[in-house]
């Protein structure tokens, strides 16, 4: 540890202790990740009938790999939920946007009436459009000066005109009379590669390389900027920086990534749906949360891994939801929206606790 | 270097809270003078300052710096030669950041859609070796979050990301009232010293009256908006605290009460 020349012996020591105790923290915060994953996987494995085993291997690698397409979402939720500190409601929107623009590129009309599939293409045009969304909602935010929350609804009700646009005002387009992204590939290596495994390396490699672009990128200086811009905007603008260029340029990746999962979904389950998009924000909240629990909150990089790890466990519980004898598939909504709620109020309700005990205490006192 | 003509500001202009800040003042600072401010509560020094960082426009009157005028010039846009610190240390620096991290932004400034790395290496030994200086073992935990320092240590840090990019002019708002007695000291040396070393064209306001008079070269008085007292050289060695107060209570005296006035705060203690 560093000497101090500080001139108060008092802060000094206090200084030390608050870095000693991080060092704790961290420890024990590694060892609940390990005890965690631990319990996880024993629940997932072990008290399965062995009958059933191969259903529950389908069952999960179907989680794992939905959950990887999430997590794409799960990042998107975390530039602007963590790193911006502003909810942003565009993302509702922007994932049926990219699901609209990935599906519509994917079964196209030619003059002559043959489809045309360019599914690689409209996941880039996806991610494009989603990217404009964010901006819309960020100058809403800036230089409208609308409410955030308000400025993300208002984007998030005005794409729903364009998303019926893109998809030719049907609110259902099936991929079935083109050829996706899943099955381009499979024809690329030569059409007899095992399906699902095509099904799990897609996502993976999507996942992978919106890891790795976001972790370099929130390291360059614009990245240190959008990440001071959340933490405090007074010493953005002492540092000359325009901080409602950062706002947009942030909100604007992060619905890049939302609109880039809407668009592998809809290659993914071969369709799209217009009425997808609802709760998007509360499952990315959800799975931001649920990483943060196994993680904490650290750097950003870790952040990011969090959260594509966050989404994947919010599947498999999805997934373990389901199976409970009674349980709707439609009350999962609901359920994310409790999660989100619980993990939100935590510290508030933790503080009334203190109080209420120490009100007590003072009592007793008395 | 610097020209203020004519400046006002309302605040709450039509309501009943209707307060004018600054009333038609004009001041001029030569290159390299280093002002020290000081005024009752509310007398409109932090107004000043903001006006002159851009925080808000005026309402009417003009600033020039170095002969360019700024009047309209956003407040990120003339961060870039003008350097800030304020009363509260958590003001200056990105709390969740790491200290080689807020450092790289202030000294990055100008660079703005830089897609190269925002730490570079270089940097950071010119980093720790500025920060040395300092004798707070802060080179040594350039990986550290800010969060983690003492108020005292953040407002060094502060100081030298206003400097570190040569900033043309420095505006200190009481910057070392929120610290304790050691660390307000400690801090106000290592500014004198940047300020001496860098050469720098500088504004501080502060409530002691004392340090008003032994920082810098030139001591001027607010009051309602306006220069009511402006001092330097021998006229500004020969006087004291005492008189200082006396000259104070004579001239505000015709406009104001008694018992706004906070000028012997910092006084009483020491
Ligand atoms: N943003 C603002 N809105 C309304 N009134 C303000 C604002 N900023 C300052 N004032 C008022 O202007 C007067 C001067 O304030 P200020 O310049 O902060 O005084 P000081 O000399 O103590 O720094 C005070 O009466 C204050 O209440
Ligand atoms: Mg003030």
């Amino acid at each position: 540890m560093a000497t101090f020349y500080y001139p108060c012996p008092r802060l000094q020591s206090a200084e030390r202790d608050v870095s000693s105790f991080k060092l704790a923290e961290r420890d024990v915060s590694s060892f609940k990740l390990a005890g965690r994953v631990f319990f996880l996987l024993l629940f997932l494995f072990t008290k399965r009938k062995r009958r059933e085993r191969g259903f529950e291997m389908t069952l999960m690698v179907g989680s794992l790999q939905l959950g990887l397409i999430y997590g794409l979402l799960a990042l998107g939720i975390y530039i602007t939920f963590r790193i911006l500190g502003i909810p942003d409601l565009t993302a509702d929107g922007s994932f049926t946007l990219g699901m609209s623009v990935s599906a519509a590129m994917t079964v196209l009309q030619t003059a002559d009436g043959t489809v045309l599939s360019l599914p690689g293409l409209g996941i880039f045009l996806a991610f494009l459009a989603g990217m404009a969304a964010g901006a819309v909602t960020g100058c809403l935010q800036t230089k409208l000066g609308i409410h955030p929350i308000l400025s993300g609804i208002l984007t998030m009700s005005g794409l729903y005109t364009v998303n019926l646009l893109i998809l030719g005002s049907r609110s259902n387009v099936s991929l079935i009379n083109g050829v996706g992204l899943f099955d381009s590939l499979n024809l690329m290596l030569g059409g007899d590669v095992d399906k699902n495994l095509i099904r799990t390396v897609i996502p993976v490699l999507f996942c992978v390389a919106a890891f790795l672009i976001l972790s370099w990128f929130f390291r360059t200086h614009l990245g240190l900027c959008i990440r001071a811009t959340g933490n405090n905007e007074d010493m953005v603008t002492a540092s000359s920086i325009n901080v409602d260029a950062m706002k947009i340029t942030a909100i604007a990746i992060a619905n890049g990534c939302v609109a880039l999962s809407g668009a592998v979904l809809a290659q993914y389950q071969g369709y799209a749906d217009l009425s997808s998009g609802t709760g998007t924000v509360v499952v990315g909240l959800a799975s931001v949360i649920i990483g943060e629990v196994f993680f904490g909150k650290r750097s950003v990089v870790i952040g990011f891994a969090s959260a594509i790890t966050g989404a994947v466990i919010y599947r498999f519980l999805i997934a373990l939801a389901l199976k409970i004898d009674g349980f709707p598939a439609y009350a999962l909504k609901l359920v994310s929206a409790v999660i989100v709620i619980i993990a939100l109020s935590i510290p508030t309700v933790q503080a009334k606790l203190r109080f209420a005990r120490q009100k007590r205490e003072a009592k007793q006192h008395a | 270097m610097l020209d203020i003509t004519g400046a006002s500001k309302t605040f709450l202009q039509g309501t009943v809270n209707e307060h004018v800040a600054l009333n038609r003042l004009d001041l001029h600072l030569d290159a390299g003078e280093f002002v020290t401010i000081v005024g009752s509560n509310g007398a409109g020094k932090s107004t000043l300052f903001n006006a002159i960082g851009g925080t808000f426009y005026l309402d009417s009157g003009r600033i020039s710096l170095e002969s360019r005028d700024i009047t309209y010039l956003t407040e990120h846009k003339r961060a870039a030669f003008i350097g800030r610190i304020f009363q509260d240390p958590v003001k200056g620096t990105a709390p969740d950041m790491t200290i080689e991290e807020n450092l790289s932004l202030a000294y990055n400034r100008r660079k703005l859609f830089g897609l190269n790395m925002g730490v570079q290496k270089k940097d950071v030994v010119f980093f720790r070796e500025q920060l040395s200086q300092f004798g707070m073992g802060l080179e040594d935990r350039m990986k550290h979050k800010v969060g983690l320092l003492s108020g005292g240590q953040r407002q060094a840090l502060t100081l030298l990301m206003a400097t570190i990019a040569g900033p043309r002019l420095l505006l200190l708002d009481e910057h070392t009232a929120a610290l304790d007695p050691a660390a307000a000291e400690k801090v106000m040396a290592i500014t004198r010293d940047i300020v001496s070393r860098e050469k720098l064209t500088t504004m501080m306001i502060t409530h002691n009256i004392r340090s008003a008079l032994r920082t810098g070269t030139r001591t001027i008085m607010l009051e309602d908006g306006k220069v009511i007292l402006d001092i330097s050289g021998k006229e500004r060695e020969e006087m004291t605290v005492s008189r200082l107060m006396e000259l104070y209570s004579h001239k505000a005296n015709k406009t104001l009460d008694n018992d706004r006035m906070l000028l012997t705060k910092d006084e009483n203690g020491q």
